[in-house]
């Protein structure tokens, strides 16, 4: 295949990977609350509800609070466009990229961070009490989680040695044995915590809450409404949809395609959606046996994950 | 067993002791921590049977069933005892909050790390490699010890320091020999066993185990 083909063909990769997280996110969301339901006992509402939300929220007049400014209609914006670029960048489907470049580790996490920040601003700027609380308790899990997440790339990158998230993942499907090694383990639990510190499921944040007070995530947006919920919403889904690929293509890269090659993609694609949705399935299982934690205890889960992490490094570099 | 499969499996299981200590300063349960010992009695027998494989010596065979059954079965089995004849609460009620201690066993990893480089520099192999590990339990253990108020997790804190001691004997000279692992073994046993008594009677006369509350000597 000559250089243009494989550009042409690496493009193709990203659009698909892009819209695959993009119109899969909802049905993430919907599968793990169904699972939940009837895990508890409940019928559930189906896999195509939250499609079914997002719709009827896009098709509702687009309303903000009076006194609130550009930063509030900016932030949905902000967050899914960010989400977007890494939903593009990253190296679910297959290790070449148009935009390898981008697919840094620490690029990926900023970009994650200013979407955070984004909707924590938007949520100081709504000058209500619970925007308010919400962003401070979402900044603090945040400047808990950041740390984390980039001790457990350094334990990754250190085995390649690049910090480059395509690169990773291809030294990894080289040498599968890397897998099963103690930094990779507890690289993968630490992940594991600011996966679900950084989506706000249970046992930091309650996704399903409807008491202002406990609420983290949902306290920030709580003043949006119709359109700009649904960008909130969609964005929110595909950032959980995207860590959950990451952490998979990250400590399960079976299946991932190393070339453009169409037939290769399609595999790839059948491997992504069935790694995220049984990642998926675990997460919302295991949100069953889990009651929100105190906010004043999740910075000991925080400071946990931050020592898995820190032990990560110092095996990555010690042991192996 | 092939070099690769013996250098993974040994980097595993020295992953996961070091794993169990850090979740012994985490957890509060002491009923989980108890747990988490049998895990570690379990994962030393097996350090010591992946070296014995390597090795060829049949001595440490008899090393890693006399492990597996102090450590994985009887010791835990006398604090299961402990805890069940207790009726007091069942946390551990450490004196510095969880976050600070997994803190401070970060900074003791570390330093762990730290001190034993010229240690590792000496023969460096696979084993040795990981002898920071059986350091750093110690310390940890040592920590527990100190930063725990209930008798229980103190004798929990002593089994992960000797844990350690035991780890870093494997990894640096492939086990002591057979009789003095016994020795040592039976001494340890004689500790738990004793302490055991003296939690029961401290129980008896004060109706608890707070070792903080033991700040004074009385006739009578």
């Amino acid at each position: 295949m000559t250089d243009h083909g494989v550009t042409i063909g690496s493009v193709a990769a990203a659009l698909l990977q892009l819209v695959l997280l993009a119109a899969g996110a909802p049905y993430l969301i919907g599968m793990m609350r169904q699972v939940r339901a009837r895990l508890e006992g409940r019928v559930g509402a189906g896999i195509g509800q939250p499609w079914r939300d997002l719709r009827k929220q896009l098709r509702k007049e687009p309303m903000r609070p009076d006194g609130t400014s550009w930063v509030f209609a900016g932030a949905p914006r902000v967050l899914l466009a960010s989400t977007v670029l890494v939903a593009v960048v990253a190296p679910l489907l297959s290790t070449v990229s148009p935009l390898a470049g981008a697919a840094d580790i620490f690029a990926v996490v900023s970009l994650l961070l200013l979407g955070t920040v984004a909707l924590a601003v938007a949520g100081v700027d709504t000058g209500t009490a619970f925007g308010g609380m919400g962003a401070s308790r979402a900044m603090t899990v945040a400047a808990l989680a950041e740390p984390t997440i980039l001790l457990a790339g350094f334990a990754l990158s250190s085995r390649v040695g690049s910090s480059n998230l395509a690169d990773i993942v291809a030294g990894t499907l080289v040498m599968p044995a890397t897998v099963l090694s103690p930094a990779s383990l507890l690289a993968a639990v630490a992940f594991a915590v600011v996966v679900v510190a950084e989506t706000g499921r249970l046992p930091v944040d309650n996704p399903a809450t409807h008491l202002e007070l406990t609420m983290i995530h949902e306290a920030m947006v709580l003043e949006y409404a119709g359109p700009d919920l649904a960008l909130v919403e969609l964005a929110a889904g595909m950032r959980l949809t995207v860590l959950l690929g990451l952490g998979a293509s990250l400590f399960l890269p079976w299946g991932i395609a190393t070339s453009a090659a169409p037939l290769s993609l399609l595999g790839a694609a059948a491997v992504l959606v069935a790694k995220v949705a049984a990642l998926g399935a675990i997460l919302a299982a295991f949100e069953v046996f889990v009651a929100k934690w105190r906010l004043f205890r999740v910075p000991e889960l925080l400071a946990g994950s931050f020592l898995f992490g820190l032990l990560a490094v110092s095996a990555s570099f010690f042991l192996a | 067993m092939s070099e690769a499969a013996y250098v993974q499996s040994l980097n595993l299981v020295v992953g996961g002791l070091l794993l169990t200590a850090v979740l012994m300063l985490w957890w509060r349960e002491l009923r989980a921590i108890v747990r988490l010992l049998v895990a570690q009695g379990v994962l030393l027998a097996g350090l010591a049977g992946i070296l014995a494989i390597q090795e060829g010596d049949s001595q440490l065979y008899g090393v890693a069933a006399g492990v597996l059954l102090l450590k994985g079965i009887a010791l835990p089995a006398v604090l299961r005892r402990v805890l069940r004849d207790g009726r007091e609460a069942t946390e551990s009620e450490p004196l510095v909050n969880a976050a600070s201690s997994l803190l401070a066993a970060a900074f003791l990893i570390l330093f762990a790390y730290a001190v034993s480089r010229p240690l590792v520099a000496l023969a460096p192999s696979p084993a040795t490699r990981a002898l920071p590990v059986g350091l750093s339990m110690v310390f940890l253990g040592f920590f527990l010890m100190i930063s725990r108020r209930r008798a229980v997790s103190q004798v929990v804190g002593f089994l992960l320091m000797d844990n350690g001691i035991a780890a870093t004997a494997f990894l640096a000279a492939a086990g002591v020999p057979l009789i003095v692992e016994l020795g040592v073994s039976l001494d340890l046993f004689l500790i738990v066993l004793v302490l055991q008594v003296l939690t029961a009677r401290m129980r008896l006369k004060f109706g608890g185990t707070d070792l903080d509350d033991l700040r004074q000597l009385r006739d009578s």
